[in-house]
């Protein structure tokens, strides 16, 4: 108990004491420590992971089609395992034919996506002969760009 | 007790053990760690863990064997041992996909007779889409095929019928008529090797459907009750006949 008066050492001195009878009460093991062995052996009961069992849902000559997909998709999951180099599939077009695909693709999605009036532009580029005033009217009026005009008093 | 000489593992890998053998690994999975860090592997030190499979218990200098059967080594994947013995009464073993019959409605849960000691239990949220207000359709007398999620000996099994990512893969109520018997347990760990032969005949034969528990339960269904029967008695006869005499008589059956 912390008393008013009492000196710092009969203090000291009580707080020595008292942390001696705790340390003494403490309890601890006399025995060496014994090391953690990792061990290498799994126990197991199952036989499960032993050997390489099939599912146990199966049906023959179609009789439950459900089931025939599933044992098909779980036989394939095992023989993906083994089977991991015939990936490339033939494909149905060649590449060149999807190289000249992709070059006209790559035009009319970004048209799509264009403010009308960038689409006006590319529709003037493209008429070009036919309506030449049209162009001309429009086109310098694109060039100039459309600036705040500043309200005149 | 005397202390025993075990035998070297590898030496009795397909031959008879019996309760009591103890089996000695090979060096690299010894204990004995103390200083030797350098294992002077001049053999293939398999890596990874020893999987020490049913029958087979973990003891000081190595393995006893706990059950008697012929000792089987996969050394693929770490390497497993497991002693392949015989049996007709199941022991439940978290991760086995069985055939369980419901016996009784309690509340929210299922009771079924898988053919242990106790019978399993089975929430009616373990269905694949089911929900508080959407049930599964499940009455006394049913036939559920699921896998034990808790299956030790200090407490009642556990049984689901979905897998961890939540998809019935299978698994569920089997559906009307059919015909359920039990066989001995090695056999339907026969049955279900890859590429069984038995099963490869029989799928000749005609168009069925068969659910194989492991808890020793085949349910059978094909098309007429003769084909069904005819069916049932093959897996029932197959297990002490021949591949001869097994060829034989499904040649009589083709044949009729």
């Amino acid at each position: 108990f912390m008393q008013r008066g009492l000196d710092s050492q009969t203090k000291k001195q009580l707080e020595e004491e008292e942390k001696k009878i705790i340390s003494e009460e403490h309890w601890y093991l006399d025995v060496p420590d014994l090391k953690e062995k990792e061990s290498c052996i799994i126990e197991e009961r199952s036989f499960l992971q032993c050997e390489d069992l099939v599912y146990g849902r199966m049906s023959f000559k179609g009789f439950n089609p459900e089931i025939e997909k599933l044992m098909i998709k779980i036989n394939s999951k095992c023989k993906e395992e083994e089977i991991e180099e015939d990936d490339k599939m033939e494909a149905d077009v060649s590449d060149e034919e999807m190289a000249r695909r992709y070059e006209t693709l790559v035009g009319t999605i970004g048209k799509k996506f264009l403010r009308k009036r960038d689409q006006r532009v590319l529709k003037d580029d493209d008429e070009d002969d036919e309506v030449e005033e049209g162009n001309s009217n429009t086109r310098p009026s694109k060039r100039a760009k459309k600036m705040f005009l500043k309200p005149q008093d | 007790m005397a202390a025993e000489r075990g035998t070297a593992a590898e030496a009795l890998v397909g031959q008879v053990v019996l309760p009591g053998d103890l089996l000695l690994l090979p060096a690299h999975y010894d204990e004995d760690a103390e200083g030797e860090r350098l294992r002077l592997s001049a053999g293939t030190a398999p890596q990874g863990r020893l999987l020490c499979g049913p029958g087979l218990r973990r003891s000081g200098a190595g393995l006893l064997v706990t059950k008697c059967g012929l000792l089987r080594h996969r050394p693929a994947g770490g390497g497993a041992y497991w002693v392949d013995s015989q049996q007709k009464r199941y022991v439940p073993v978290k991760g086995d996909h069985v055939i369980g019959i419901v016996t009784a409605k309690a509340g929210d849960v299922f009771r079924l007779d898988v053919g242990g000691s106790e019978p399993a239990s089975l929430s009616y949220l373990a269905f694949e889409g089911a929900t508080k207000r959407n049930r599964p359709n499940v009455q006394v007398g049913d036939l559920i095929y699921g896998q034990f999620v808790v299956a030790n000996k200090d407490m009642e099994p556990e049984m689901v019928c979905i897998d961890s990512s939540g998809k019935s893969n299978g698994m569920g109520i089997i559906g009307q008529d059919g015909f359920l018997f039990k066989v001995s347990l090695g056999l339907i760990r026969k049955l279900l090797a890859p590429k069984c032969e038995i099963i490869q005949e029989l799928s000749q034969l005609y168009p069925f459907e068969l659910v194989l528990g492991m808890n020793g339960r085949i349910w059978v269904k094909a098309k007429t009750v003769q084909q069904t029967l005819i069916i049932v008695n093959i897996l029932e006869a197959c297990e002490y006949m021949t591949p001869q005499q097994r060829k034989q008589a499904l040649a009589k059956l083709s044949g009729n």
